[in-house]
């Protein structure tokens, strides 16, 4: 069996908005578009793709949150509804998803072997998250690839930032070796924005992009430092200072994802491909895909 | 935004009267825990099992109480834009925790009163606070009010609506969410049973545990959840709110800016420290402080009353600078109404 790989790793943030403003047939809410810059942006990276075949795609979700351990997707099979929480005006989102549970498994044990507490979610009447939903919609609408889903432990919320990170460089070299066993070629996706601060009103028109715009100066500056890293290759710089950006930008940086994804492509010293930058109700959203093959 | 100044008058007009007595229109209040683990395998732990018993009893005082609604604040919802009310008359789902989905799913039929929540939102507005009703089919109830429901109001005896928690809401905006829904049960002169969703020390065990080896995660939180249940069973309601800052530095993960619950349940349900407090079960749910309480209004006060916080009708505070905003070198806003 040849040894299988990472094929791109994508910061692939889940603002439920970019679902609702493409208007497909599984979302029931209509709108009249809007942050066109993102799902733009979308597109590029979706381009970027074509030619590379995967057999999977692993999305780590801020929105499947579990405070006893890192939890894995293990029924092969999803089908439902999912609701935003928060913008349920915007995403009722009908999904059909198959799961590759092979694969999942595997990174779950090796995650186990590397000292994480980990668990398999084995019931069928389990809800997967909008994060998940989102960002595999924007990368892959055709949902016809298995996906690994691997819920965010909150040792941050127990711990702090550092502790956090220590464990998602754990995880994300356990996802990488198991991809490497598997002989499989994953799409890896990290479904998080960059600065969270939201607005706490909504415009009538959810996507009057009159409205939109960054919180505030202080969260830009601070995401253009991480994108700018991101961009040069400076990626273990940028997992450094994510502490402190996580602190200050109140960051979605907390849920790990972005960390997992760094240390399962053992930190790129190549360039991530900047595909957008945008706001979505105030918070700021990068989607930037690292292509090993450019190393 | 702000609400006009004529509905501030409105909402100031109506303030100050919320004293408790035996004809409040909140004749109960109850405290309940949110995790799962008593509802799907209270067999796994005694403690388990005594919580579940605890709901059985707070239920039969639901019973005596003569009320015709429960209003369920549930810190397990959080919510961004503003307030969210559930109004969906039926919602109809099979629950599975994000971390406990391994103890079972949670099949649910709730019955939700859509008007009474319509009525609570314009309070709210008149208020100053940001609310709306969430309806729609399929919309994640949170665990902890699926649990408190299934277990309070096993046969939907009651019609409900269930409160969202503000993650950015602090003390002046959270203390005007329960004046508001108060307004609203006055307004429809019923009689409602505040039913609180929150552990007291939240910190789980995160590694695995044997069921039986359950235990609070540490003799501090257990301290600290003795300390309230001690104001809780005198009815020492306001006492408990002025206190919910230093609980939440010294026995709460800060998942959220604040410890909220005491701050709604107060101002709910009046307040004051003139209740009488009953502690139906208190043990640990996979490391929790997990406390089923009532409470009731009281001829008399058993505490001393020293309140160091002031006491706000109207919220017109500032979201992006909550937290500067409390502080006394920013000076006065520029429209330093109510807080
Ligand atoms: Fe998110």
């Amino acid at each position: 069996m040849a040894k299988g790989e990472i094929v791109m790793g994508a910061l692939a943030p889940h603002p439920p908005h970019l679902v609702y403003a493409e208007n497909p047939p599984q979302n029931e809410p209509v709108s009249e578009g809007g942050w066109e810059e993102l799902r733009w942006g979308y597109e590029r990276l979706r381009r970027s793709l074509v030619g590379k075949e995967f057999d999977v795609i692993i999305v780590h979700t801020p929105h499947w949150q579990t405070y006893v351990g890192t939890h894995f997707l293990g029924v092969p099979h999803f089908k439902s509804l999912s609701v935003d929480p928060i913008f349920p005006n915007l995403f009722r989102y009908s999904y059909d998803l198959t799961v590759d549970v092979e694969l999942s498994r595997a990174i779950h044990d090796n995650a186990a072997k590397a000292g994480l507490h980990v668990q398999m979610m084995e019931n069928p009447d389990f809800r997967i998250d909008y994060g998940t939903i989102t960002s595999c919609h924007l990368v892959r609408p055709e949902w016809d690839i298995p996906i690994v889903c691997i819920s965010s432990n909150r040792s941050r919320n127990y711990f702090s930032v550092e502790v956090m990170q220590a464990n998602m460089v754990k995880l994300g070299k356990a996802t990488r070796e198991a991809i490497e066993a598997s002989g499989k070629r994953a799409l890896l996706l990290s479904s998080n924005s960059l600065s969270h601060r939201h607005f706490t009103e909504e415009p009538e028109v959810p996507e009057d992009m009159s409205q939109e715009h960054i919180t505030n100066h202080h969260q830009y500056l601070w995401d253009m430092k991480m994108i700018e890293l991101m961009r040069t290759g400076k990626t273990r710089e940028m997992v450094d200072i994510m502490p402190d950006f996580t602190e200050q930008t109140v960051a979605e940086t907390d849920a790990g994802s972005l960390t997992w994804l760094m240390a399962a492509l053992d930190f790129p010293e190549y360039p991530g491909e900047m595909h957008a930058y945008g706001t979505v109700i105030g918070t700021g959203n990068a989607i930037i895909g690292w292509d090993p093959a450019s190393a | 935004m702000n609400a006009t100044a004529v509905g501030r008058e409105a909402a100031l007009g109506e303030a100050a009267t919320n004293e408790p007595t035996a004809a409040s229109p909140i004749p109960l209040g109850i405290l309940v825990p949110g995790l799962p683990h008593p509802l799907l395998c209270p067999e796994g732990n005694e403690g388990w099992q005594r919580v579940r018993d605890g709901f059985a009893a707070a239920r039969e005082r639901i019973a005596a109480s003569g009320a015709d609604l429960l209003v369920v604040y549930s810190t397990m919802w959080p919510s961004i834009l503003g307030h969210q009310l559930q109004a969906n008359p039926e919602p109809e789902w099979t629950h599975v925790d994000d971390d406990f989905h391994y103890l079972g799913s949670i099949p649910y039929k709730f019955r939700i009163d859509a008007e009474f929540a319509e009525l609570a939102v314009a309070k709210a507005r008149v208020r100053g606070l940001h609310a709306r009703t969430v309806a729609y089919h399929g919309f994640p109830i949170d665990t902890g009010a699926v649990v408190a429901l299934k277990l309070l109001n096993p046969d939907n005896e009651l019609p409900a609506t269930i409160v969202s928690s503000n993650i950015y809401a602090n003390r002046t905006e959270t203390t005007v969410l329960g004046k508001a829904l108060r307004d609203a049960v006055e307004e429809q002169g019923r009689k409602a049973v505040a039913v609180v969703v929150s552990t007291l020390s939240n910190r789980l065990v995160t590694e695995p545990m044997e069921p039986a080896d359950d235990h609070i995660h540490s003799l501090k939180d257990d301290e600290w959840n003795r300390k309230f249940l001690e104001y809780l069973e005198k009815g020492r309601l306001e006492d408990l709110s002025q206190l919910s800052r230093q609980f939440h530095d010294e026995a709460r993960v800060p998942k959220v800016v604040a410890f909220k619950p005491f701050w709604w349940w107060a101002a709910f349900m009046g307040q004051a420290n003139l209740y009488s407090g009953t502690v139906h079960a208190y043990e640990p749910v996979w490391g929790t402080g997990s406390a089923v309480v009532s409470l009731e209004p009281a001829g008399e006060s058993t505490g001393d009353l020293e309140y160091d916080e002031d006491d706000p009708e109207f919220y017109s505070g500032d979201r992006e600078v909550l937290d500067l905003h409390d502080a006394p070198s920013m000076g006065a806003l520029p429209e330093s109404d109510g807080d």
